[in-house]
């Protein structure tokens, strides 16, 4: 009887063992990030982004080791709270921010997208560097000058970024760009 | 008196020769066999004889010239429709860039101050001209159309017809001469006219018409009016309502956005649940993760509910019957490990304590394998 018992027990230990033992080797990192982890921002405001800024975002992420950190950045009109929903702009925003995401993950390059309101495009952005601390800004002169950053933002972003700022200016004719056509599958 | 605002019916094709012209002049026939005044706008016959022979009968409006750098372009003569005023005027392809000098940039634009003098219009356009499909149907056929319109163009029609034929059936029209004269149906057929160019851009453009369509119906059925189709918030379509689960790491981030682009396309309500086991602290990361969550969430507009428990289903369905949930989206979840190995995973446990509630588990899109040809 005894003998039955322990072999039952010694059964159901190796069971037990059987399930826990293969996973805990195999078990898969969280994709999570540690907090020294350097981050890239890559901040954007129109449909589209110069997929040369995007390369080079991604270039630099995967030789650093960096977490690649696309904002979407809206604005905010005067009459509304700071805080207010902005489903129309981010009808424009989150196709891009997922075709932006889905090609990082392709190469295996962390992500951890980010938006922020403010009442202009530069407010946004200094939120958004009052909030989180980055490695490096990435930046692209040749986004849609009537929608996007101007030459001004450029500078004040020089000026007060805690950060080390690269700003790509393509050659007039590298028009190539990221758009949320790029998306996979529908989204 | 300001007069009503003309309804405006588009013909929305895949490509050049798929019959929209053809099928616009039908109706300009039948209008007029109803009792209608009907003027031809414009007619671009690109010297197809069966359009050309359907053109007759029709009142064309002649085109105006146009001088530019020492040339003499012809132009649609938008004064001259607006001072013969019909009932009802066709005008094709409305896509075309004006030549400089003109009233407008682009021919839609001449199209809008027609409708606003309260003529009915009919028009055509291919799908390739839609500016947010332009760098899509570039990559897809590796031509790029030059000639975009804004997409809202397409929202301001009252009605939206796809012309649609099989790719194969248009290639045998393009073989047959019927849509190009013939020294120009081999360059055809080697570039743009090829079949997997032309079953892509059918997708393209069944998909657009249906998201129209949905978009319309869902407006259409509750509001009623043209300008309030184009009021900010779409009401709600009946009875749906999403909830999408999660967990305050990086990747919850895109679960969210997909579970809120759903929400869009049913016309629902979103909530969006983090269950918070008692007693456990976050790490500065998922703080972090956390507050990029209520931003992203408050941004889109919608609710982020908090939760503290340590049953993790039973949370779930209690919260998805209070909120009337119908739609559960949730991650991936990891591979369990040791005993917990043994547990009903949380989908079946959402499945067998919400019945008639549908769970889906949300994808990464970037890892999908593309399919074989």
């Amino acid at each position: 009887m005894i003998a039955l018992l322990l072999l039952a027990a010694g059964l159901l230990l190796g069971l037990a063992l059987g399930l826990a033992l293969p996973r805990l080797r195999s078990r898969p990192p969280r994709a999570t990030r540690p907090t020294t982890t350097r981050q890239i921002l890559l901040p954007f405001t129109g449909t589209t982004l110069s997929r040369r800024a995007l390369e080079a975002a991604m270039r630099l992420a995967r030789v650093e080791d960096a977490t690649l950190m696309p904002a979407f950045l809206a604005t905010v009109p005067l009459h509304q709270s700071l805080e207010s929903p902005l489903p129309k702009q981010c009808e424009i925003g989150m196709p891009l921010l997922e075709a932006i995401e889905q090609r990082a993950a392709a190469q295996h390059i962390p992500v951890d997208a980010r938006v922020q309101r403010g009442r202009s495009y530069r407010h946004a952005l200094s939120r958004l560097l009052e909030h989180e601390r980055f490695d490096r800004v990435i930046i692209s002169a040749a986004d849609d000058p009537r929608t996007g950053l101007s030459g001004d933002d450029l500078l004040w972003l020089l000026d007060n970024a805690n950060a080390e700022v690269l700003i790509l200016r393509p050659a007039p004719q590298d028009t190539r760009t990221v758009s949320s056509n790029g998306v996979r599958g529908h989204f | 008196m300001v007069p009503d605002r003309g309804h405006y019916k588009i013909f929305l094709g895949m490509a050049a020769g798929v019959g929209k012209t053809y099928r616009m002049l039908q109706e300009g026939h039948a209008e007029l066999e109803n009792g209608r005044d009907v003027a031809l706008g414009l007619l671009e016959s690109h010297g197809r004889a069966e359009t050309a022979a359907l053109a007759e009968g029709l009142e064309l409006v002649p085109r105006r010239r146009v001088a530019y750098r020492h040339q003499q372009l012809e132009e649609m003569d938008l004064p001259g429709i607006l001072r013969r005023a019909p009932e009802v005027c066709l005008i094709d392809e409305l896509a075309h860039t004006n030549a400089p000098g003109v009233e407008h940039e682009k021919r839609y634009e001449d199209i809008e101050t027609i409708l606003a003098a309260g003529i009915h219009v009919i028009s055509t356009v291919n799908v390739q001209h839609l500016e947010s499909l332009n760098d899509r149907v570039a990559e897809l056929t590796g031509v790029t159309v030059r000639e975009t319109i804004p997409d809202q163009v397409l929202g301001t029609a009252d009605e939206i017809v796809l012309i649609d034929v099989s790719p194969e059936a248009l290639l045998d029209r393009l073989r047959a001469g019927k849509v190009y004269p013939a020294a120009r149906i081999d360059a055809a057929l080697n570039n743009f006219f090829r079949i997997e160019n032309l079953s892509a851009l059918r997708e393209v453009a069944l998909r657009q018409v249906a998201e129209e369509v949905e978009a319309k119906r869902i407006v259409t059925e509750l509001v009623g009016t043209r300008n309030e189709l184009l009021a900010e918030s779409a009401p709600q379509a009946v009875g749906e309502r999403l909830m999408a689960l999660v967990e305050p790491y990086p990747g919850a981030q895109r679960l969210v956005r997909r579970a809120w682009r759903s929400a869009q396309r049913l016309g629902s309500q979103l909530d969006v649940l983090w269950i918070q086991r008692p007693g456990r602290r976050l790490t500065a990361e998922q703080e972090s993760s956390l507050a990029a969550l209520r931003t992203l969430t408050s941004v889109l507009g919608i609710n982020l509910l908090v939760e503290e428990s340590d049953m993790l289903a039973d949370t779930v369905a209690r919260v998805a019957t209070e909120r009337g949930t119908t739609y559960i989206l949730l991650g991936r979840s990891r591979e369990p490990s040791g005993l917990a190995r043994l547990r009903t995973p949380l989908p079946q446990q959402l499945m067998r304590r919400l019945p008639g509630v549908d769970v889906r588990i949300v994808a990464d899109r970037a890892l999908r394998h593309e399919p074989t040809p």
